[in-house]
């Protein structure tokens, strides 16, 4: 049956992210049909009993990387593995990071992460594209992708040196692209400047393991270029989002932005709300290898809690989980260069459960914040709300049946992940997904997972999301700068000799400017006013200042000169 | 702080830092009261600061004098300015008092030359100030140096005496901050060495240290020569010099080590702004930042984002606007504190110190009193501009005016910034005022009047530096004297390694000393100014607060509005490396901060085998290159050989699952890199 069962859930306390209500819910074609009480509804439907229990919409996992290779090696996880995780951990929507290598076509890696995800995907996905090397050949493919393949966000990276890294420049270039199109810019903070020299001085210390890639990945190092990051998002008044929020200081940068009015959002990951660095250190190379993600868990074990409590009151919006797993093997390409170790963490699975132990159980949070940092958040931000994130009449059918009484103890060999190593290994957690429903089709239930290789949908997103392009698109209204109207400058005007040593400090000098960018008018000052070049008395020896031109009756323009 | 003599009465509790570095003997110490001259007291405490001048011994002793003075064309003294400056001053009645005792100078017997080579003065009933503490006493000078201070000195005959009648004697000011030689397009500032250091002497500034601003490609030996070598010719005041560094390559780095080592330079600004002229990326930052560690040097950073102004310059002229605005239009305050961000994350990687040229902004000023909250070595300087005045004059209909506050970072528009300087100066987060005087014409200027990022780029305030913070910190009861002392002199002299010479009242020390009305009040205006500019950016502004007279050298330079300035005199004052204000606490860190690896049995599982032949070798570059895409890096990149990103396996044809080819030979591969 295509369109998945009917069925009828009854009993549960329905959680969205504004309020809860007890009500009985019908799911007819794998959409929400009715919601209420007493509802009518055909014979021979399949009931769902979630007395005592939550119905939650299904979690939306914002960041994975199921299918990108990293140096050459394919997830240990793929797009069937992971999304099977994610289901049975209560996430019924991925959105999966395309790796665009430099130099290759965004249409064609995006196309090429699109079927492979058909094909393996258990549950719905969705599609972020990561630029890994801007320039404004890219302006086409970018529109077709927003505009045709319903994709709304692109991530950048500010580290990986001289191989993803963009420069200040780009970003701003890219963000103002973007911000045109009515997408989101997503950025992977880190300097990567800073990380290049560190990691040459600590492998010229002699350190190689695992240690040495937290180490080279300071926190300050996150911090700053999430503040640069900010700073770039402001300037070209485009909506911005941090994934992987790591340490308590970026997260602070995030926390203070926002208070000044800033449209930036960050995102926690499971394995820096569950966990933390000290890891690093673990005289086990293959345990400490398996922590290494960029930017790397924080070893100040309060970063946690921390975390929690700005997602608790707001400051930070979306949980995510970066899943991408190599196993040990494959990490072990770096054992003799912390380097070269592939970096990601496991998480697809214990999101939800980490935010419910370590938030809502503890009392930091509400239910219905628990649904918005979980589901619906990211749905807004994405373009996906209501169909996702919400439970309403007309919404997916993807729903979950939470029991925040039972709790479960991680372990890599009860995991749903091909991964040797969990590294949540023995930590428990309560609140445990006990039915999930994805596309009206019940794919858990009993403990029993009951997946369908390939019935995952591709779903695209609109571009200008209200929740963050409605202020944006009131700040591009006010923030026209206006000029000074004045007379004309009539006075003297130093005379510039022509000098060839020097560099003027003129705009034409950097490079072709990127003409999307230059909406105005003509610039009128690219053509006339040359500072260098001959003038008629050059033959004639002077000194090196104080000649004014200022003919009788004053000249009218300067661009006479030329 | 002026009963302190009462605290410190007993001798036995003589402070320690009055006494030089050479500690006199308990036996010595007797008689007279504490700050009497004591036998033997010259020699003993007098700091031989030859040992300071690296690299120039026997090119001149600076105290011998016996140097040519080369005497000024025409007396400037009777130019129109200063004569202008006398009768206005003594035509208000409002503003001064001529019934109230003033600085007099007198000779108490014999006849002595006014410019003998050895002068000896003595400063009478002054109230010395510094910045610690503040006591009455008496300074007496010889040779151009501090011999004795203390009450009832034995002096010899004929010595000159100025009546100081209660008010406050302090260390001469330094400023840190001045371009007097930076030439824009060829053509150089108003103010030279000359103009400039007399504008100083005149605000009450004895010393400035001036930036050295090399082309890219420059030799920076070369720059710093041609500017010591002009300095040394018209300079009233000592000076010394900051090296810029236009850009960051091999060559620069062996000059460098020349400078510190043998030429006495300890200080050298990076830009992070001047896209494609000046700025530096953040691994060449690292690595000057490293570098200038190792030497001992202070980085001195010009924090701005130069790619982000590039952009918003395009913009910003891309939407017609061409006039001064569009200046601070296109360097927002945001761009200036995300630089000084970046420099101090920088300088706490490198566990290097950072100081922060031109604070001028809430953001920035904010963002180093964090920092350094985190323990942050890092210092910032706030200059005259941002503390007196603010940026709304850009909007100015007038385009000369405009134009003369163009300066980077631009002033900022909030009126409230500079109370909140003052705040952050007065409770020590920020710590030295500089001027950042570089004074350029408004014809120089109007090379600009069509497009604002052309205008050369730089504000006066070398005069007016002092008297500002006095008005705008003191008088408002933000800030006693002794931190004013700090701010204007001690602090700078510290970081850059020029006290105790400079910087304080203390036996031993230069005679660089300002008697101080903090009463007097002048209107500033550009008619009065002894700069050459023809616009002063405080015009009409009122400023309480003054110099009565200048020593510099032991000199009397400046007095009741005259001064006495002579082109030349000025000495280059070399500084050592590694200043311990700024390094004491970067060597303990060296030393905690060592990082250790884990020490871990070798791993002997299963490595999974990377393909050694790559298909990406080269991306197919498509008929739009990026013009931004990155050039392999000078230095060999040791990731970039040994892996490929993603390749065809030899078993590509053979379906399989997701990946698990493991190769684990049998004892273990010992090194990845033999891959390759």
């Amino acid at each position: 049956d295509h369109f998945g069962d009917r069925l009828i859930i009854k009993g549960g306390k329905i959680v969205n992210d504004d309020q809860s209500f007890y009500a009985d819910i019908y799911v007819e074609d794998g959409t929400i049909k009715q919601i209420g009480e007493n509802l009518i509804v055909p014979s021979g439907v399949k009931t769902v009993d979630a007395y005592g229990q939550l119905v939650i919409p299904g979690g939306i996992d914002a960041n994975t990387n199921l299918y990108s290779p990293q140096k050459g090696l394919n997830p240990a996880d793929d797009f069937y593995q992971g999304t099977r995780a994610a289901l049975s951990g209560g996430t019924t929507t991925i959105m999966d990071h395309v790796l665009v290598e430099p130099g290759t076509s965004l249409l064609t890696a995006f196309d090429q992460w699109k079927d492979a995800a058909e094909q393996r995907a258990c549950c719905d996905f969705s599609l972020h594209v990561d630029i890994t090397r801007w320039h404004e050949g890219l302006y086409e493919e970018l529109e077709t992708l927003v505009k045709d393949k319903g994709v709304n966000s692109f991530l950048f990276f500010m580290a990986y040196k001289d191989k993803y890294q963009s420069s200040d420049s780009q970003l701003y270039e890219a963000f103002s692209v973007l911000r045109d199109l009515g997408a989101i810019a997503q950025v992977h903070a880190e300097n990567g400047d800073i990380i290049d020299e560190e990691q040459k001085k600590l492998l010229c210390l002699g350190i190689t393991g695992p240690e040495g890639h937290v180490i080279s990945h300071s926190e300050e190092v996150e911090t700053e270029a999430v503040y640069r990051a900010i700073t770039i998002a402001k300037q070209s008044n485009c909506p911005l989002y941090v994934t992987k929020v790591m340490s308590k200081s970026a997260a602070d940068v995030i926390a203070k932005a926002r208070k000044k009015g800033m449209v930036v959002y960050g995102e926690p990951i499971t394995a820096g709300l569950a966990t933390d660095g000290s890891h690093y250190w673990s005289k086990d190379w293959a345990i400490a290898a398996a922590f290494v993600t960029s930017p790397p868990l924080n070893p100040d074990p309060s970063t946690p809690q921390y975390l929690t409590s700005l997602l608790a009151c707001g400051d930070l919006q979306v949980t995510s989980s970066a899943q991408a797993s190599f196993s040990t093997a494959q990490k072990a390409v770096g054992k003799d260069n912390f380097t070269l170790i592939p970096e990601g963490t496991n998480g697809i699975e214990e999101r939800m459960s980490v935010v419910w132990d370590r938030a809502v159980a503890t009392g930091m949070m509400d239910e219905n914040e628990f649904v918005a940092v979980t589901s619906t958040n990211a749905a807004k931000l994405f373009s996906m709300y209501p169909r996702k994130g919400r439970i309403a009449v007309g919404s997916d059918a993807d729903i979950v049946i939470w029991n925040p009484k039972e709790t479960r103890i991680i372990s890599a060999n009860t995991h749903n992940l091909n991964l040797e190593v969990n590294i949540f290994e023995g930590l428990e957690f309560r609140g445990v997904a006990s039915v999930v429903i994805s596309g009206g089709r019940v794919l858990l239930e009993d403990g029993k997972l009951n997946v369908t290789e390939g019935s995952g949908r591709f779903i695209p997103r609109k571009a200008f999301p209200d929740i963050v392009y409605k202020r944006i698109k009131a700040r591009s209204k006010m923030a026209e700068a206006h000029g000074v109207p004045r007379g004309n400058y009539d006075g003297p005007v130093h005379d510039v000799i022509s000098m060839t040593k020097s560099v003027p400090p003129t705009p034409t000098t950097r490079g072709p400017p990127c003409p999307k960018t230059l909406t105005g008018p003509r610039n009128l000052h690219q053509s006339g006013f040359t500072l260098a070049g001959a003038q008629i008395d050059d033959h004639i020896p002077r000194r090196s200042a104080q000649r004014i031109v200022a003919p009788p009756g004053g000249r009218s323009n300067i661009t006479s000169l030329s | 702080m002026s009963d302190c003599r009462r605290q410190w009465n007993r001798e036995d509790e003589l402070p320690v830092y009055l006494a030089g570095p050479i500690t006199t003997g308990s036996n010595q110490r007797k008689t007279y009261g504490m700050f009497s001259s004591v036998e033997g007291a010259f020699e003993s405490k007098t700091i031989d600061f030859e040992n300071y001048a690296v690299g120039r011994k026997g090119s001149r002793t600076p105290r011998s004098g016996s140097r040519e003075r080369l005497l000024d064309t025409g007396d400037p003294i009777s130019k129109l300015p200063s004569e202008a400056r006398e009768s206005s001053l003594n035509g208000s009645p409002g503003e001064r008092d001529e019934a109230r005792s003033r600085a007099e100078v007198r000779f108490s017997s014999g006849t002595e030359n006014l410019n003998g080579k050895s002068e000896r003065l003595l400063i009478k009933g002054g109230r010395v100030v510094n910045d610690d503490q503040s006591f009455y006493a008496d300074v007496y000078i010889e040779d151009g140096l501090i011999k004795q201070v203390g009450e009832n000195l034995v002096v010899p005959g004929g010595v000159k005496v100025i009546e100081a009648n209660g008010r406050m004697v302090i260390p001469g000011g330094i400023d840190v901050n001045t371009c007097l030689m930076k030439s824009y397009l060829g053509t150089q500032p108003v103010d030279d060495f000359f103009q400039g250091t007399k504008a100083a002497l005149a605000g009450g500034t004895t010393m400035i240290i001036d930036h050295v601003a090399p082309q890219p490609g420059d030799s920076l030996l070369e720059a710093f020569e041609r500017w010591q070598e002009a300095a040394d010719k018209k300079a009233c005041c000592d000076y010394s010099l900051h090296v810029d560094i236009p850009q960051w390559n091999e060559n620069v780095k062996d000059e460098l080590e020349l400078l510190v080592q043998d030429k006495g330079i300890n200080s050298f600004q990076v830009y992070m702004a001047y896209k494609d002229v000046y700025q530096m990326t953040d691994s060449e930052l690292y690595e000057a930042f490293s570098f200038l560690k190792q030497l001992g040097a202070v980085v001195l950073v010009h924090a701005e984002n130069g790619d982000l102004i590039a952009q918003e310059q395009r913009k910003i002229l891309g939407m017609g606007i061409t006039g001064p605005e569009g200046h601070p239009l296109s360097r927002p305050e945001e761009l200036e504190a995300e630089a000084v961000f970046r420099a101090i994350t920088l300088g706490n990687r490198v566990n290097c110190p950072v100081y922060i040229t031109k604070v001028m902004s809430k953001s920035a000023a904010d963002t180093i009193t964090q920092a350094r909250r985190k323990g942050s070595v890092v210092f910032g300087e706030p200059i005259t501009a941002s503390l007196a005045t603010d940026g709304s004059h850009y909007w100015s209909k007038n385009w000369a005016k405009a134009a003369a506050y163009v300066t980077s970072p631009p002033l900022s528009p909030d009126q409230t910034t500079p109370d909140h300087l003052h705040t952050l100066l007065a409770c020590g987060d920020l710590q030295v005022v500089g001027s950042s005087h570089c004074a350029y014409s408004t014809s120089q200027k109007a090379i600009g009047k069509d497009d604002f990022t052309l205008i050369p780029e730089g504000i006066n305030g070398v005069e007016e530096r002092m008297g500002f913070v006095w008005d705008k910190a003191v008088t408002m009861g933000k800030m006693d004297e002794n931190q004013f002392v700090a701010v204007t002199s001690t602090n700078a002299a510290k970081i850059f390694n020029l006290y105790p010479r400079k910087g304080r009242i203390a036996v031993g020390s230069d005679a660089d000393i300002v008697i101080w009305d903090p009463d007097s009040v002048k209107t500033i205006t550009a008619k009065l100014q002894q700069s050459a500019a023809e616009y002063n950016i405080f015009e009409g502004l009122e400023c309480r607060g003054g110099p009565v007279l200048v020593l510099s050298q032991g000199q009397v330079v400046y007095e009741e509005g005259k001064l006495h300035a002579q082109q030349g005199t000025g000495r280059f004052i070399p500084r050592k490396p590694f200043p311990d204000y700024a390094y004491q606490r970067v060597k303990f860190r060296n030393q905690v901060k060592r990082k250790q690896g884990v020490t871990r049995g070798i791993y002997d599982g299963p490595v999974y085998d990377v393909a050694p032949t790559p298909k990406y070798i080269t991306p197919s570059p498509s008929a739009k290159t990026s013009p931004t895409s990155h050039q392999p890096p000078p230095i060999r990149n040791l990731h970039q050989s040994n892996f490929s990103l993603s390749g065809a396996q030899i078993d590509d044809n053979i379906p399989r699952r997701s990946g698990h080819r493991i190769v684990a030979p049998p004892g273990g591969r010992s090194n990845i890199t033999s891959l390759g």
